[in-house]
């Protein structure tokens, strides 16, 4: 179709599609790059070298990133598995239990956490744990970052959910199912890839949290994004970098996973 | 029952309300025994909701449901010995062909090496022994169809619902399926209740209708009755074509009516309990029980003007004006053409009726 | 369809009506206890009084709110006058998410309707790269985004090579890091509500347009604008309330003459320096214009579905 002819498009969309690309993409890469930098200062590009990515690990650092990293994927394994569990069970709720007055409230309830700014809810959440007279620490991380997971598991569950038919769930009853068994047997297995998106999206979104976490935490408890946050305080260095690259790969191979398991459709 | 042949299902005085809606306005009706019964209807009649209250997936408001003599309307639908092929099938897509089969099989307790075997012989009743390892996905509409109704005859029910289970299906296959689907309910002698909007397919398959119209019944009987002797305005014009004409009753004796058009003839039928001698009522007339001729040639004859001719494969459709603006259309088998005469539009033609053509309707 | 699905179609689907109270119970008991309740904690908190090391003492006051808006002097016993050290914080941070935003929006309704006329096989590849990025640690985005706008990054590194410039730019430490960080870490946002917009709309509308001799640009601003409207309202809106109450882009990327609210109210609840009620009174500011402004966004969006 000649530019003339068509309404559709316009001259320059285009390019600033590539210039919004750029600007996404640009600082990721760029610090991609030098995190394979040999020198030691960030400013000048010595060629290339794996050190830093040995400093991670075998570094004056490597404790403190160490501790922090299996807080942070264990805290994230955990909350992501209860909040999808959770938010399996309040999608079954909404989307298969008919209309009913709480609903709307409920849908309210689950989608709160975004809603409520992020510094809001740390500053509550801190309060609250306060009030309570929890010790900060590793729990008290745990149980926020449980909360503020289930809207993200929740989404695609829902979505997932809308989008099956409930003559399967009928149909499976029509055949001498019980309830349960029509949900084990029939339900669960086609909302799979939903439930799977669902939790690697809280996943993430555990991994990646900085804010609540800074407030929730002890003393001496750390995730990685504050270990790095603390670190960066004090200047930037090149072992940031490499952790910042090994994260962003583990978040990009997250995210395409949940892609291509969302877009698997089991009801064709 | 005082009835020899045995009820299968027994509607009771059957309401089903959605709020201020009513779907179904107490419907009472009898399903017999290895009968294959139609609920015929246009959308939103309420016949869906009737087979889905059977079936258990929607409750009764009021009234009751009787399964060969028990109550079943306040069992949920995997108590209930009824299997339903559903209108888009709903074939569990992550499960092959012989694992929906066997589903129903092996949620009654059946052994999974059983339930296997006995899907292994569903699928040959169906004719898709070769597709058994296949995903739903990977067949045709056709082969899903047969799918599902191998996985609803499975665990051999005592009654089978079918949701307009051919409307996907293009119209060739719907037709070599009408026919199987016939062959099957006779070969397993299990009572197939079947919903459908197609007034063909329902005439073509049952073995009694129902015919259904804004939540009401409005008339049950074998597929040549309903065709034959509708009784009111919504039956007639709902089954196959038909001349309606505003005609008044002028007298009734001896259960014949006589019956005067607008233009001022005057036909004489048989008289119907409810019509009474003044009343402004409708008649029908299939087109197919008219035939045309330069001459009065039948006691119940009219005079009209022929206004055009339409070509119908089949059959020749005449359209022809009678005075007081009343038209008739007559249908002429074309294999007839050699002894009924094709009159050119307008020329004066005769309207003739067969005997018994002309049917009195009830509103 | 036919049947009954204009009956036994129009109610939910309930297949699992009657366990529905049982299968909302954890998400109910976990988001009150730990969001709602909380919210509600903190309203109590900032009217409480502050204790030195942080935490509060069980004495109500309006002291929290008070030196929000209010200055009565180093003694506190001067006539009392408006306060603008944290209203000029809270403007800032408007202003700064409202520029963050606008620039959001530049660079992503071309982007949305761009990505929105594609293919519909390449469609969700673009979707795809573009949400790629807000699923990366939005810390490391800020602090990559840092590390290229240096004085002695990345960026100043190549134009200075190029001859462009002679003089880094100074970006870092400026409201333009600020504006930058913020549109960088909330663009998918702006994208994603506008493409799910443009994606709905019936170009053959476009080509009526076109038919009855509008211009491009007129028919864009005539036609497309007013029926993607609902999109890049909540695009707008999307951006710029986790904008306004950001913390790591303006932290990172803005130094001390920048200090936005998210900066102000972490300060109250670090260190010795904290003052809890004021940090609490500081978030229930915050969290009102937030909910104010979603209520007007939630009022718009109805207003729209009702006269499509």
């Amino acid at each position: 179709m000649s530019a003339k002819t068509d309404v559709k498009n316009y001259t320059g969309f285009r390019t600033l599609t590539f210039v919004c690309l750029f600007i996404l993409y640009a600082p990721l890469v760029v610090v991609t790059i030098y995190s394979f930098n040999a020198s030691p200062s960030i400013t000048v590009w010595e060629g290339f070298s794996l050190r830093w990515y040995g400093d991670v690990f075998t570094g004056p650092e490597s404790g403190k990133f160490k501790a922090a990293a299996i807080n942070s994927f264990s805290i994230a394994l955990i909350a992501a598995t209860l909040a999808t569990i959770i938010a399996t069970s309040a999608a079954t709720a909404i989307v298969r239990g008919g209309i009913f007055k709480t609903r709307t409230l409920s849908l309210g309830l689950i989608s709160l956490p975004l809603m409520v700014p992020e510094i809001v809810l740390a500053v509550a959440t801190l309060i609250f744990f306060n009030a309570v007279g929890f010790t900060r620490g590793y729990m008290t991380i745990l149980v926020a970052h449980i909360a503020f997971c289930i809207p993200f598991a929740y989404l695609p569950i829902q979505a997932r959910m809308q989008g099956i038919e409930d003559t399967y769930e009928q149909a499976a009853m029509d055949l001498y199912a019980t309830k349960a068994q029509a949900f084990r047997r029939v339900l669960l297995p086609l909302m799979m890839p939903g439930i799977i998106s669902g939790f690697l999206l809280a996943f993430i979104v555990s991994l990646d949290d900085f804010i609540i976490t800074n407030f929730v935490k002890g003393a001496g408890v750390e995730t990685l994004p504050t270990a790095i946050f603390g670190s960066v305080k004090q200047g930037l260095k090149p072992n940031i970098m490499a952790i910042s690259t090994m994260l962003l790969a583990l978040s990009i191979v997250m995210v395409t996973l949940s892609y291509f398991v969302s877009k698997t459709d089991n009801t064709k | 029952m005082s009835d020899e042949t045995q009820i299968a299902v027994d509607v009771r005085d059957a309401v089903k309300r959605y709020g201020d809606f009513t779907a179904l306005q107490r419907i009472s009706l009898g399903i017999r025994d290895n009968e294959f019964f139609t609920l015929l209807g246009p959308s939103g009649c309420g016949k869906t909701t009737l087979l889905r209250m059977i079936a258990g997936f929607e409750d009764v408001t009021e009234g009751a449901i009787f399964l060969y003599g028990e109550e079943i309307e306040d069992l949920p639908p995997h108590q209930r010995p009824v299997n339903t092929v559903f209108q888009n099938y709903a074939l569990f897509p992550h499960m092959t062909v012989t694992e929906n089969v066997s589903f129903g099989l092996e949620m009654r307790g059946a052994s999974k090496a059983d339930a296997r075997t006995r899907a292994g012989e569903m699928l040959e009743l169906v004719q898709l022994t070769q597709f058994a390892a296949r995903k739903p996905s990977q067949l045709s509409g056709g082969q899903q169809q047969r799918v599902a109704l191998a996985r609803a005859l499975a665990p051999s029910p005592k009654v089978l619902l079918l949701d307009e289970p051919l409307s996907a299906l293009d119209l060739k296959l719907r037709k070599a399926m009408q026919i199987e689907l016939k062959h099957i309910q006779r070969e397993t002698g299990i009572t197939f209740i079947f919903v459908t909007h197609d007034q063909e397919e329902a005439l073509t398959m049952s073995d009694r209708i129902a015919v259904m119209s804004a939540g009401e019944m409005q008339q049950l009987g074998d597929p040549r009755d309903i065709y034959e002797t509708p009784r009111n305005m919504f039956v007639a014009d709902f089954i196959g074509d038909t001349n309606l004409l505003d005609v008044s009753v002028e007298a009734i004796s001896d259960g014949r009516a006589t019956c005067k058009l607008s233009g001022g003839h005057r036909l004489t039928c048989d008289a119907v309990d409810g019509v009474n001698a003044g009343a402004k009522v409708h008649l029908s007339v299939r087109p197919e029980r008219l035939f045309l001729s330069d001459q009065p040639t039948a006691a119940e004859s009219l005079q009209g003007t022929v206004v055009e001719n339409i070509f119908i494969g089949t059959d020749i459709s005449t359209i022809v004006d009678v005075p007081g603006g009343q038209h008739f259309t007559v249908r002429t088998s074309n294999s007839d053409r050699g002894n009924k005469r094709i009159l050119d539009p307008g020329t004066t033609a005769y309207v003739n009726m067969e005997p018994g053509a002309a049917r009195l309707l009830v509103d | 369809m036919a049947g009954g699905a204009a009956t036994g179609g129009s109610a939910a689907a309930d297949t699992y009506k009657s366990a529905r109270h049982w299968l909302l119970l954890p998400s109910w008991l976990v988001l009150v206890l730990v969001v709602l309740a909380p919210v509600c904690m903190m309203l109590i908190y900032s009217f409480l009084t502050k204790e030195f090391r942080g935490g509060v003492i069980w004495e109500p006051t309006l002291a929290a709110y008070d030196q929000f808006f209010f200055d009565r002097g180093l003694f506190g016993d001067d006539p009392p006058k408006i306060e603008w050290t944290y209203i000029t914080i809270f403007w800032r941070s408007i202003w700064q998410a409202g520029l963050a935003t606008i620039l959001s929006l530049i660079i992503g309704f071309p982007t949305a309707y761009f990505i929105a006329t594609r293919p519909e096989r390449t469609r969700a590849l673009w979707v795809f790269l573009v949400t790629i990025p807000y699923w990366v640690n939005l810390l490391i985005r800020t602090v990559s985004m840092k590390f290229l706008l240096r004085d002695q990054g990345p960026m100043n590194d190549f134009l200075i090579s190029t001859g462009l410039i002679d003089d880094p730019l100074r970006i870092v430490n400026t409201n333009l890091a600020v504006q930058l960080g913020l549109f960088y870490s909330y663009l998918p946002f702006m994208v994603l509500p506008i493409y799910a917009s443009v994606e709905r709309y019936n170009f053959a509308m476009s080509e009526a347009a076109a038919d009855l001799y509008a211009t491009k640009w007129t028919t864009l601003r005539r036609i497309v604008l007013p029926a993607v409207k609902p999109g890049v309202i909540a695009g707008c809106i999307l951006v710029f309330v986790p904008s306004l109450g950001a913390f790591l882009a303006p932290d990172l990327l803005g130094g001390a003459k920048n200090f936005m609210i998210g900066s102000l109210i972490e300060e109250q609840f670090k260190g010795n320096a904290g003052n809890w009620p004021f940090g609490a009174a500081a978030a229930m500011v915050l969290l009102t214009m937030v909910l104010i402004l979603l209520m007007i966004f939630a009022r718009q969006q109805r207003r729209a579905e009702a006269s499509p």
